[in-house]
């Protein structure tokens, strides 16, 4: 048997490492700067680009795509090699996927704060950049695929089917949920309407969680976590059991981030049974990794690496059995929009990648660099500094969102709300508020110690970018036998395949019922399109992410109708919104019956200052809207992309549009001048009024028209 | 754009039983592959990870089992 000579490619992993270090900084930063804007309102400097309602999809999107997206390809591109006993397939597309991924996350934090956003939470991204991304996947995917091709280990091991996964789940979700029409270079409107454009979303961000943040990271644990132990795995056969049934069940979740909306009950309640299901293969996966330290617990006291990995994983254990309790429809009905969900993700995210990302980058530097951990004893601060950030940050949040959800539920004794003011409830949990940005902050030194640890580390070794190895080459000669599985792992394009199809499975059964059957969506005839004010009203709700503390979906609770007034939300009345814009949290009251409920100058103060009009509001004022213009030039752009997803504009409308634009404009300001507030007729605020003004009014004007 | 609808859908009830169905079949096949696997084949793939070091062996499955 010929052995052949190779080198492993280090430099790549070297700098996919640099990139998460950078941008995991940079991510925490802009988490902690909003989580304290939150409180002190003020810390936005006055400006539009470091609002809150930016800078939030700038965080999360550092964060996952980022920081756990480069620790990600870091992972992949160092184990990969080694499992295949092969260099990467092709130097070059290693490069134009590290620079390309770069240039996305940099074009990205150019695009947010400036407003060029879907609103889609995970995939704010806008059109240009979703078709970057596209590429410089499909440019990771052939690499990948391509190493696999040219192995010299005839099986893949567990780590690369969850690689395999990732890459095939992640483009699928992808290009599904990104078709967009697009209006202008930096603005799109969603090819999906209301519920459609819901279930689509929640398919997709659930499974960007699944499939970004957990599959990979699964395969990072496989290969880590044994050589972080110097042990194997506990049990491959559970292994295989953990990874088929983990893909398959998960594409079916998505529903759950929308019980009691106005998504179609079977379909609820679909997410509701696979989310449950979903503590078995997420446990088997927990449990193989902590069983793989049988037998080296006493190296868990030693040993920061394992110290940081067992944590993930127990964190992972937390978080995958909080997940499908809140997907339980009573438990959901007190935890949807608080402050529970953001603590459930944040133990997950701080917990179960960071950590992981932590223990593989204390493992790998010391490696890559052939020498010793500059200090062990700032690696274990860092550990405990994270740990109890973790804690600090988690535990307030699990008070504050039950309270506040408890408050917006209680009836005081002759059947009112005991408070009716959305305010008090928020109010009542600043204290908790303050206290996770501490626990953030903890979590954040702890980081900065780590970078501090690597840097020194890695000065005082000497890096090798091509490690020499050796392995026999794989013999071409076929081989009969084997069980089916042990056949697929030999089978590289074949297993993608059966991937791909698993993975389908749920996606289809869940989608094709909500598009096709008409029943699904019921039409309500007094829903009409946006007038063309309303429309450019709605792309600056839009562009300043008011969705990110705003919901518009009035849940079937009486607590709801009672407070936003009357009605619940109907599936019906959202066909017109492209894209939907039902959000995931409140920390500012629900907005899809605020129409009609104030006068047009209660909103003119409000967005100039919350606190004239609602004293102790943490809202920042939106003092930018009433300098800035309208841009009247995109209107007919917007009502003609409009019409080719199926809004009902009649041909030619958007020739006319602005007339009907500066009439509205013209009825709003002669309000407003009865209040004595002059303001020109073009200016933001005029067209952020007459959206909020129209919102969840259609059925108001007449509630018979129901079909 | 979705124009062509289907007005109704009688058998609604028939998704979630094909979905269980289908899992299920997915899951006892699965299952009876993993009680079927050969000791050798699980120890050779488990420890793919750990001989990645330019070939050192490894095997400590023996002292494992005794854990």
């Amino acid at each position: 048997m010929e052995i052949q000579q190779f080198k492993y490619d280090n430099k790549i992993v070297k700098y996919f490492i640099i990139a998460t270090v950078i941008f995991g900084l940079v991510g925490m930063l802009v988490g902690l700067l909003i989580a304290m804007q939150l409180y002190m309102p003020e810390l936005n400097l006055g400006l539009q680009y470091t609002s809150f309602g930016r800078l939030r999809p700038l965080h999360t999107n550092a964060v996952i795509f980022a920081f756990v997206g480069n620790a990600m390809f870091a992972g992949v591109y160092y184990s990969m090699q080694r499992l295949l006993k092969t260099r990467m397939f092709n130097d070059s597309l290693s490069w134009i996927h590290f620079w390309g991924w770069q240039l996305i996350i940099v074009a990205a934090v150019i695009t947010l704060p400036l407003g060029l956003t879907t609103s889609k939470e995970y995939a704010e991204l806008e059109w240009p950049i979703d078709i970057a991304i596209t590429l410089i996947w499909v440019v990771f995917g052939i690499n990948m695929i391509g190493t696999i091709l040219k192995r010299r280990e005839r099986h893949m091991y567990v780590a690369i089917w969850f690689y395999i996964a990732t890459f095939v789940t992640v483009a699928v979700l992808h290009v599904v949920n990104s078709f967009e029409i697009p209006v202008t270079m930096f603005k799109s409107y969603s090819w999906y309407a209301g519920v459609q454009d819901a279930l689509v979303q929640w398919w997709y961000g659930h499974n960007a969680v699944a499939f970004f943040l957990t599959t990979p990271f699964l395969g990072l644990m496989y290969y880590f976590l044994p050589k972080a132990a110097n042990r194997p795995v506990y049990s491959y056969k559970l292994s295989i059991i953990h990874f088929w049934s983990l893909i398959f069940i998960y594409i079916w979740a998505g529903p759950h981030h929308l019980l009691y909306t106005s998504l179609p009950n079977w379909a609820q309640s679909l997410g509701v049974v696979f989310s449950i299901m979903l503590i078995a293969p997420s446990w088997g996966g927990m449990l193989n990794g902590l069983m793989t330290l049988r037998g080296a617990w006493d190296r868990v006291r030693e040993d920061p690496v394992l110290k940081f990995m067992v944590v993930a994983v127990t964190a992972y254990g937390m978080a995958t059995l909080e997940g499908p309790l809140l997907s339980i429809k009573s438990v959901n009905a007190i935890a949807h929009f608080t402050d529970w969900i953001v603590a459930h993700v944040h133990v997950g995210a701080l917990g179960w990648n960071g950590f992981l990302i932590f223990g593989m980058l204390y493992w790998l530097i010391p490696r890559m660099w052939g020498t010793k951990l500059y200090s062990k004893k700032l690696a274990n601060t860092h550990f405990w500094l994270g740990t109890l950030g973790i804690v600090v940050y988690a535990l307030p949040l699990y008070v504050a969102g039950v309270t506040q959800s408890l408050m917006w539920k209680d009836f005081n004794a002759e059947g009112f709300l005991e408070y009716p003011n959305f305010l008090e409830t928020v109010t009542q949990i600043i204290p908790m508020y303050m206290m996770r940005s501490i626990g953030g902050l903890l979590y954040l030194i702890g980081a900065f110690i780590m970078t501090y640890n690597l840097i020194k580390t890695a000065k005082q070794g000497a890096f090798m970018a091509n490690e020499s190895a050796e392995a026999p080459a794989l013999e071409k000669k076929q081989i009969v036998g084997g069980h089916w599985h042990s056949k697929w792992e030999r089978k590289p394009v074949f297993f993608t395949v059966l991937v791909l199809i698993a993975i389908l499975i749920g996606g289809i059964v869940e989608m094709v019922p909500t598009f096709l059957i008409k029943s699904n969506v019921p039409t309500i005839a007094s829903v009409q399109p946006y007038t063309p004010l309303e429309l450019h009203g709605r792309d600056i709700y839009i562009r300043e992410g008011c969705v990110g503390c705003h919901s518009q979906m009035v849940r079937p609770f009486r607590s709801e109708t009672e407070r936003y007034g009357g009605e619940y939300s109907k599936a019906g009345e959202f066909v017109y919104d492209h894209p939907f814009l039902w959000g995931s949290k409140r920390t500012g009251p629900d907005l899809h019956r605020i129409g009609g409920k104030y006068s047009h100058a209660w909103h003119y103060q409000h967005m100039l200052d919350p606190t004239i009009t609602s004293p102790g509001s943490i809202m920042p004022p939106y003092p930018w809207l009433f300098l800035q213009s309208i841009d009247m030039n995109k209107t007919a752009g917007k009502i003609s992309a409009l019409r080719r997803v199926g809004v009902p504009y009649e041909q030619g409308y958007e020739n006319t549009a602005n007339d009907d634009l500066q009439k509205q404009a013209r009825e709003i300001t002669d309000g407003l001048s009865v209040d004595g507030i002059s303001t020109s007729p073009d200016a933001e605020i005029v067209a952020i009024i007459a959206y909020l003004q129209r919102l969840g009014t259609d059925i108001k004007v007449d509630p018979t028209a129901n079909k | 754009m979705f124009k062509h609808y289907f007005e109704q859908v009688h058998n609604v009830a028939i998704w979630p039983i094909i979905s269980l169905s289908i899992f299920f079949l997915f899951f006892v096949g699965l299952i009876i592959y993993v009680m079927k696997i050969k000791r050798d084949h699980v120890h050779y793939m488990q420890d793919l990870p750990l001989a990645d070091d330019n070939g050192q062996e490894l095997s400590i499955h023996d002292e494992l089992k005794n854990l």
